[in-house]
């Protein structure tokens, strides 16, 4: 019994983690039909960012401020840069496109900072608290309550204020959003910046836990779509229930079955989904007119 | 002439010519390896080129079938005494075979769907190469013995130049003769309009399989040339870099041409040669390379270059 | 026996009932058009007749055989061809490609020979290029065949359909608004060309707006309204119907239509 918690626990913890990263995807997904590969490395500037900010002396929650401020102006860049101007291209080009944003960040990443692993001190202490029989670290909770008040956040966002209901109708249908009025290239941009708000914030958060380094980006990426793809893509809470999912499922199958396959989990899970429900657990499926 | 020219078997031709004349302006052996390194990707980035250019697919994995023709003539040899000219065949069949078997299901997605189940079939072939290290080597990879033919061992830049370019020239030639006819007409048909395809009598999920299972045959002999030509293979002759290094490739060179696909190879191999300060900086011109050209030239080098010198002839 | 049978085929979209229950035969060398009102659910007919969506009741029968489930390139096998309300054209192929692509099932799909270049593969090139050219001829577009599709003009683009169509030498053509979006003179075209797919034995089932090219050529003609038979008959009959006339116009507009007739 205390295994299995120790697994669900740490399985909650990273799949968090996914939720926000399949999140971000859903936000952009919903509101522009792009797969914006970057997600993970929104992720890695939150942390690495706060990292070498809180290094170079500026005080820690500063540097955690800095961090998203920063990682929101890539977000917008990424958006006006490379998003905007292919405006129209398939979409196998923008996944093409975004993976070359994901690859590029990478690079500026390496050579900024560098290719170590980097740490952030937990918010609590490192004692880690017994539940149940087994150990679970106050950042688990930091990240798990940090995530859900994001969540809610957003929520609150979309169905509260006018522009993320503007936001809401921009996913619903594009076209009959700019014909009532709203400006849906300035939604795109936005649902980018809130994605890497909330990338930069999920990467804060876990650095004490997971550590941070330049790479963690990719598999990041990867498997916060298998994620989104789990829950449904294009459903929020789908993409969060699915990141929850995914996390439990690779800690549960790296603790019973193999830890060496850990990361093939989330693939194996993508296959699945793709060739049996393709549509998620909470997706809906379209209609296609011929 | 121009009647002439336009017959496709020129590029067959013209390749060849190039081939055979090439040495004989490179100043050293360095870049005798560079070019044959040239070549061996061409081939790979040419089925590719065939899966997406002209059937329409997308694979963001083909590394994966890279590395199985890769670590086909290391394991061959190594631990099941298969003499490697077999083990490269064997390889190829293996990487058709299971791009036979994962593409039926897998064709049947579509855009970035397609795009993310191949991505994770190659990050799956990556993951078993890197771990089953008793076989494999693992993360560290391991030695691959060279090749011997008819008691000839063969190694050196110089061979595998003569190698890897006559099977460049032979693939260049088989993927000529796919295009014009009906199974080329067939991917191109499947590539413009599924529907009409499909009404016009065309077993739509029989080509993409086709077109998908010859991609992988294609990058499976490229990946044993590689590894055989360097002695040795690690699991990143498998990695979602080298698939997106082929992707962009293909992209860069013009999806659709078949030179573009040598084109596009011959850029991305010799720009870290030619650019040796890029070396640290070799993923952001990458990615750099990526954004601006699928913003501004979508269509790849050359069918742009074809179009400008149309406009300018015309 | 007629050469194409729909019996009671049905089709709905989650709770959408898209066509209910719609039955017709048509006969050989026959010009059988189906018209109504947008939304009549003429599209989606075609749809299932040809194979792209699965209807949830009802036969179709081709050539006397049930052909309900079957895919649509095994319907091309059998005989029934198709061209498209929105234009299916492979646009990046040349025009003589895109009939040649319609010979598709008169070739031999033979991969490896592909590969190999054997000469007879260069020989059934040749010989389905020369029928392609003739079907051009036949549409009237001989002189653009080697244009890229992409290049033509609408109605060209139309004709050029047409000719991709009767490349696979169907028994059935089904031909979705034809002249859609045509001007007089095109629309003229494709009516001789019709009248000749006709002459030559194939029977043509349209669906169409243009009521005078309809009116003009159809040997019969079956109305549909909001998914349901509303009558079928020659265009003397059809054009008479109250019926017909309140479906298009409306309740207001067919009393108005009958005071114009008087």
């Amino acid at each position: 019994m205390a295994e299995f918690l120790q697994f669900a626990f740490s399985g909650l913890t990273v799949g968090a983690i996914y939720a926000l990263v399949a999140l971000g995807f859903t936000l952009i997904f919903n509101s522009s039909d792009v797969v914006n590969f970057a997600q993970g490395e929104f992720v890695m500037l939150g942390g690495m960012v706060t990292v070498f900010a809180a290094a170079a002396g500026i005080p820690l929650p500063l540097a955690a401020l800095l961090a998203i401020v920063v990682t929101v102006v890539v977000g917008m860049l990424l958006h006006r840069l490379a998003i905007e101007p292919a405006r129209g291209a398939s979409p196998v080009t923008l996944i093409i496109i975004t993976i070359g944003a994901s690859i590029l960040l990478r690079g500026l990443a390496a050579t900024i900072f560098d290719k170590n692993y980097h740490s952030l001190p937990s918010w609590f202490g490192n004692e880690p608290l017994t539940v149940g029989g087994a150990a679970l670290l106050p950042q688990s909770l930091v990240v798990m309550f940090g995530v859900a008040l994001m969540v809610a956040l957003l929520w609150a966002f979309l169905t509260r204020t006018l522009t993320g209901k503007a936001m809401l109708a921009t996913a619903a249908n594009r076209l009959a959003a700019r014909l009532v009025g709203i400006n849906t290239s300035a939604i795109v941009g936005l649902s980018f910046m809130i994605s890497a708000a909330i990338g930069a914030v999920g990467g804060i958060l876990a650095a004490p836990i997971t550590l941070t380094n330049y790479d963690i980006g990719t598999m990041l990426a990867l498997k916060g779509f298998a994620a989104a793809m789990l829950g449904g893509i294009g459903n929020p809470l789908g993409a969060v229930a699915g990141g929850l999912l995914l996390g439990l499922l690779e800690a549960f199958s790296a603790g019973y079955i193999s830890s060496q396959y850990k990361d093939a989990v989330a693939f194996v899970v993508i296959l699945l989904v793709l060739f049996t429900m393709p549509h998620g657990l909470f997706g809906s499926s379209k209609v296609e007119r011929v | 002439m121009r009647q002439i020219l336009k017959n496709p078997l020129w590029l067959v031709v013209g390749l060849a010519i190039i081939v055979v004349v090439l040495p004989l302006f490179l100043p050293s052996t360095y870049y005798v390896r560079v070019a044959a390194l040239v070549f061996i990707n061409a081939l790979a980035v040419l089925g590719l080129n065939l899966l997406m250019g002209f059937a329409g697919q997308v694979s963001l994995g083909h590394a994966g079938f890279f590395g199985i023709g890769a670590y086909a003539v290391a394991v061959g040899p190594t631990h099941l005494g298969i003499p490697t000219w077999a083990s490269l065949i064997c390889g190829t069949i293996l990487a058709a075979f299971i791009a036979f078997v994962v593409g039926r299901p897998i064709l049947k997605l579509r855009g970035y769907y397609l795009a993310v189940a191949t991505l994770g079939l190659g990050m799956l072939i990556a993951m078993i190469v890197s771990n089953e290290g008793a076989i494999t080597g693992g993360p560290n990879g391991m030695p691959v013995p060279r090749l011997v033919l008819f008691g000839w061992r063969v190694f050196g830049p110089m061979t595998w130049y003569w190698i890897s370019g006559l099977t460049l020239v032979i693939g260049v030639w088989v993927a000529v003769n796919l295009v014009e006819s009906s199974t080329g007409r067939a991917f191109r048909a499947i590539h413009d309009s599924e529907t009409a395809a499909r009404v016009l009598g065309v077993n739509v999920a029989r080509y993409k399989l086709t077109a998908f299972v010859l991609s992988a045959a294609y990058a499976s002999v490229a990946g044993s040339y590689f590894v055989l030509f360097d002695g040795f293979v690690t699991p990143d002759t498998s990695s979602f870099l080298r698939s997106i290094e082929f992707v962009v490739m293909a992209v860069l060179g013009g999806l659709g041409s078949i030179f573009g696909s040598i084109v596009g190879a011959a850029i991305l191999v010799l720009l870290p040669q030619v650019l040796t300060v890029f070396h640290d900086y070799e993923h952001i011109v990458l990615g750099a390379i990526m954004i601006v050209f699928l913003i501004f030239l979508p269509a790849g080098l050359v069918p742009a270059a074809a179009t400008f010198i149309r406009r300018r002839t015309a | 026996m007629s050469i194409l049978a729909v019996e009671d085929l049905g089709i709905a979209f989650g709770g959408l009932i898209a066509v209910d229950g719609v039955t017709f035969a048509v006969e050989q060398s026959e010009i059988f058009a189906v018209i109504g009102p947008n939304g009549a659910g003429k599209t989606t007919l075609f749809n299932m007749v040809s194979g792209l969506y699965v209807p949830n009741r009802g036969r179709i029968v081709l050539d006397g055989e049930d052909v309900t489930n079957l895919p649509p390139h095994e319907l091309a096998r059998r005989g029934l061809s198709r061209t498209f309300q929105n234009l299916q054209i492979f646009f990046r192929m040349s025009v003589i490609e895109n009939v040649m692509v319609g010979r598709h099932l008169h070739e031999k799909r033979n991969v490896l020979a592909h590969l190999f270049t054997l000469p007879s593969v260069h020989a059934q090139n040749m010989a389905t290029r020369a029928k392609a050219a003739e079907l051009l001829a036949l549409v009237g577009l001989a002189d653009l065949a080697e244009r890229p599709a992409g290049s033509l003009p609408y109605g060209a683009l139309r004709r050029l359909e047409i000719a991709r169509a009767l490349a696979t030498e169907p028994k059935v053509l089904l031909l979705d608004e034809p002249a859609a979006g045509c001007n007089p003179v095109e629309t003229e075209e494709i009516d001789s060309v019709i009248k000749r797919i006709a002459a030559q034995g194939i029977s043509v089932v349209l669906v169409e707006h243009d009521m005078r090219l309809v009116m003009r050529i159809s040997n019969r003609i079956h109305v549909l309204d909001r998914g349901r038979t509303l009558t079928e008959g020659t265009a003397r009959d059809v054009r008479a119907n109250p019926a017909v006339i309140a479906a298009y116009l409306g309740g207001l507009g067919s009393q108005e239509a009958t005071h114009a007739r008087n």
